[in-house]
């Protein structure tokens, strides 16, 4: 899980990246950042709730 | 960012080099307050390991990390992209060699980088307390030092990719970051996360609901954070005049930002922990004090005195629930290192886009460097440290962790004359 994790952490960097590089300015471009940030959030939780093991009583 | 290296004059290079001599108290700082967070069983450790971590980091970084990072005008390895040139690594000397020592920007540059990434490096000391051996710190500090910060300050500070985004993606003036609020504070929190995913919980941590390992020192702790202000007054000062282009006559707004942020956060946090805990908790509002320090690093000369109020009031919110939260998720971090310099870096980062004026389109590329810094930085330092952890791991085993560092890795302990505790929890 904590791969997956990783993995959207750089595929959300990715499209922040793209969006701002590929695009011109007149584009959407901020939409498509908000959407790249969002999906490193989703990698972070994803890395987080890996790390949160249950039998630990955190 | 600027794309120009800093002109300076002779006053302006005398002030900056005076600004960059008082940074080392921003690493003397840092490294009591870990050592005061940590155990007693482990002082003496903590601090050697702070030494020893600076001057690997130094060493590595003047052997091929300034190659990598370079500076606005060097040489550098550039990529064709949408029909543009980006600007992806520096390509200067190894060691340095191409680095004349006169008092020039690039040579005031270099000095300060020796600094910054030894302050960077000593970040992840206080997350890894009282269980990182002291080998295993340094191999981390020379991955830091010789990759993971001297690429990302290329793309900031050497005139990189992030700092092209103003001129080529029409994004602002493209990412800033006056005193490393991203650059250091980030990098160096980021890898602090990645540490205390590799090493895991100390011995006791969990096993007790309810329960709180406190620092062995909390006037250490103090002190540590008066020590560190003073040198980031310093690092603010001279990243601003060197990497930003500031003049002489705004060191006098970023003294006031500083003081004026760091004062809010430490209130800010004071009060929210005595309304949580009934009386204020020391730890956290110390942490409060630094975090203020970090979150005005990156604009900490782009905004008013009341706007850095405004970003210490945040930051003073952030630190108390982050540290709460982090600790919930299993993250044993006994400095608080991951909530004070990552979470305070990358909303220092994040203020830059909010409050710089004059910057349209700024968040763009100030949310691109964040981007970077989740999306490069920490995978890119995760992986490292867990490919030498493979080799070397970086956790002392559980007696040596039982009998301290101190003892077990130095065959002797910080404060021999007193009698070592055997309860290291506290009832909240």
């Amino acid at each position: 899980m904590k791969a997956a994790g990783l993995f959207l952490l750089i595929a959300g960097f990715v499209l922040v990246v793209s969006a701002l590089v590929l695009l011109s300015p007149n584009a959407p471009r901020g939409a498509f950042v908000v959407a790249g940030i969002a999906v490193q959030i989703l990698g972070l939780a994803l890395t987080f709730r890996a790390h949160l093991s249950p039998d630990e009583g955190r | 960012m600027q794309l120009h290296p800093a002109a300076l004059t002779e006053t302006g290079m005398a002030i900056c080099m005076l600004c960059i001599f008082l940074v080392p108290l921003t690493g003397a700082g840092l490294a009591l307050i870990n050592t005061g967070f940590g155990r007693s069983r482990s002082a003496a450790h903590s601090m050697l390991g702070a030494l020893c971590v600076f001057a690997v980091a130094v060493l590595v970084y003047l052997l091929i990390g300034f190659a990598f990072q370079g500076y606005i005008g060097r040489p550098a390895h550039l990529l064709s992209f949408g029909g543009r040139q980006w600007n992806l690594l520096g390509a200067d000397r190894l060691m340095m060699r191409g680095v004349v020592f006169d008092g020039s920007a690039v040579s005031l540059v270099a000095c300060l980088q020796l600094f910054s990434v030894g302050i960077a490096a000593m970040i992840p000391l206080g997350t890894g307390s009282d269980r990182w051996r002291l080998g295993a710190s340094c191999a981390s500090a020379a991955l830091l030092a010789g990759i993971t910060y001297p690429v990302f300050a290329h793309w900031i500070w050497g005139g990189g990719w992030l700092a092209q985004l103003g001129g080529l993606a029409n994004c602002g003036s493209g990412a800033m970051d006056a005193g490393g609020a991203g650059v250091i504070q980030a990098v160096g929190g980021l890898a602090a996360l990645s540490i205390t995913w590799i090493l895991g919980p100390r011995l006791g941590k969990y096993e007790t609901s309810g329960m709180a390992i406190p620092g062995h020192n909390m006037v250490m702790v103090l002190f540590g954070c008066a020590l560190a202000f003073v040198g980031w007054l310093g690092l603010d000062a001279a990243g601003a005049m060197l990497f930003t282009g500031a003049s002489i006559g705004s060191m006098t707004l970023i003294a006031v930002n500083n003081v004026v942020a760091s004062s809010m956060a430490l209130l800010t946090a004071l009060i929210v922990t005595g309304l949580r805990f009934t009386k204020p908790d020391a730890s956290i509002s110390a942490n409060g004090f630094v975090i203020g320090l970090v979150s005005i690093s990156g604009v900490c000369t782009m905004v008013s005195p009341p706007e850095a109020a405004v970003i210490g009031l945040v930051a003073g919110l952030l630190v108390p629930f982050s540290v709460e939260w982090l600790d919930r998720l299993g993250f044993d971090d006994p400095s608080g290192s991951i909530s004070v310099h990552a979470v305070g870096g990358l909303w220092g980062v994040i203020a830059v886009g909010l409050f710089a004026q004059g910057h349209p389109g700024q968040w763009l590329a100030q949310t691109a460097m964040v981007a970077a810094l989740l999306g490069f930085v920490l995978p890119l330092t995760y992986c490292l440290n867990l490919l030498v952890n493979r080799f070397y791991p970086y956790r002392i085993h559980k007696d040596g962790e039982r009998q301290g560092l101190d003892m077990c890795e130095l065959g002797a302990g910080a404060y021999p004359e007193l009698a070592q505790s055997t309860n290291d929890h506290l009832y909240r």
